[in-house]
């Protein structure tokens, strides 16, 4: 697979921009979150694009961009094995513990 | 319907109707963007220029005194009761007898040089004497310098694209270049304005728009067409033959419905 920020080789064309994919940031203190996907010709398009697709009714306060051939994911036919086992570890819940009534949010 | 024109309202509405305007020919965009996710940026823009307009509407309907309201400013003044740039008011999207039209070029570019001029109107009407505007401007700066920037980067990336984007990019510049010299003519209403610490006279921007248009020009590997002896007059209420048939669409609905809702 050719890198798709590259111009295309002489004598063809690309119909489609590459894909990113869009995390936004609510507000200060909160994590990144993924909200979509858009297509863009290259990264400063794509910041811009992801503020008018994304986050026109206040959504965030901060945005990311990456491309989406960039991510390197599970395989679905690996779900069985990575995360069914994980099944019955509820000890690896740290939920027997009593915590001090002064600490919120754990 | 009758107006009590002032050159103070004169010089309001010509920042309103140029809103109003460029707004309504970037609305045409709504649907029909070269790819969707420009086509929500276009009519965001659009809608940020429509709540410009709005908020200077009510304002100068305030000022003209007889209890006038923004949809009757905007919908039931006839042509030369407009006071926008005659850039504004060109085709953008259709093409019409006298102008191409339909050229995507033509829309980024315009977009660029209005943003432009109007963010820097902005910057210098936050420090109005006129308290209701300095706070309409202290607003629409943001979004003018970001329309400048969104619209600025596409003349970039059409000038120094490809040979045919760099070619529409010259065309789009000889066709909307003859209209900028409206933008900075300069005449009694804005005299009065300065007097009286309303805003700046429109040559006052020339200046600033000139280095920075020039300099994203530059960029995108375009050059400035000399400038020609021709000096359009929308903001005297004397528009190009575009105006009328905007009116006629834009206004129907309230002509015909007066004060309708829904």
């Amino acid at each position: 697979m050719t890198d798709q920020n590259e111009r295309p080789e002489p004598g063809t064309t690309t119909t489609e921009w590459p894909l990113w994919e869009v995390f936004v940031r609510p507000k200060a203190g909160l994590d990144h979150k993924h909200c979509g996907s858009l297509h863009a010709a290259d990264a400063a398009m794509a910041v811009q694009l992801a503020r008018e697709v994304y986050t026109r009714r206040q959504e965030g306060t901060s945005v990311w961009v990456v491309k989406s051939s960039d991510i390197t994911a599970s395989d679905p036919g690996d779900k069985a094995m990575y995360f069914d086992p994980m099944e019955d570890k509820v000890y690896r819940h740290p939920s027997f513990y009593k915590l001090p009534g002064s600490v919120d949010h754990m | 319907m009758e107006l009590r024109l002032t050159p103070q309202l004169q010089y309001l509405l010509r920042i309103a109707d140029t809103c109003l305007i460029h707004a309504q020919r970037l609305a045409e965009w709504c649907g029909h963007g070269p790819v969707l996710e420009e086509d929500i940026a276009l009519t965001n823009m659009a809608l940020d220029l429509l709540g410009q307009a709005r908020a200077l509407l009510t304002h100068a309907a305030a000022l003209e005194g007889q209890g006038l309201d923004e949809d009757q400013m905007a919908f039931l003044r006839d042509e030369r009761q407009f006071f926008n740039l005659t850039l504004a008011e060109q085709p953008m999207r259709r093409s019409s007898a006298h102008s191409p039209g339909g050229d995507f070029a033509d829309t980024v570019l315009r977009n660029f040089l209005l943003a432009c001029w109007l963010r820097l109107l902005w910057q210098r009407l936050a420090g109005s004497s006129d308290g209701e505007l300095a706070a309409i401007a202290g607003k629409a700066v943001k979004e003018a310098r970001y329309h400048e920037q969104h619209a600025g980067d596409w003349v970039i990336r059409l000038g120094d694209g490809t040979e045919e984007s760099a070619a529409r990019m010259r065309a789009a510049l000889a066709r909307a270049w003859p209209y900028t010299a409206e933008m900075f003519a300069s005449d009694a209403v804005d005299d009065s304005a300065v007097a009286s610490g309303l805003g700046p006279a429109r040559q006052a921007l020339q200046a600033d728009w000139q280095r920075d248009v020039g300099a994203v020009l530059q960029e995108a590997g375009l050059a400035a067409p000399a400038s020609t002896p021709f000096v359009s007059t929308g903001t005297r209420g004397l528009h190009s033959e575009h105006l009328g048939f905007m009116l006629a669409e834009m206004q129907m609905l309230q002509r015909s419905f007066p004060g309708g809702r829904w």
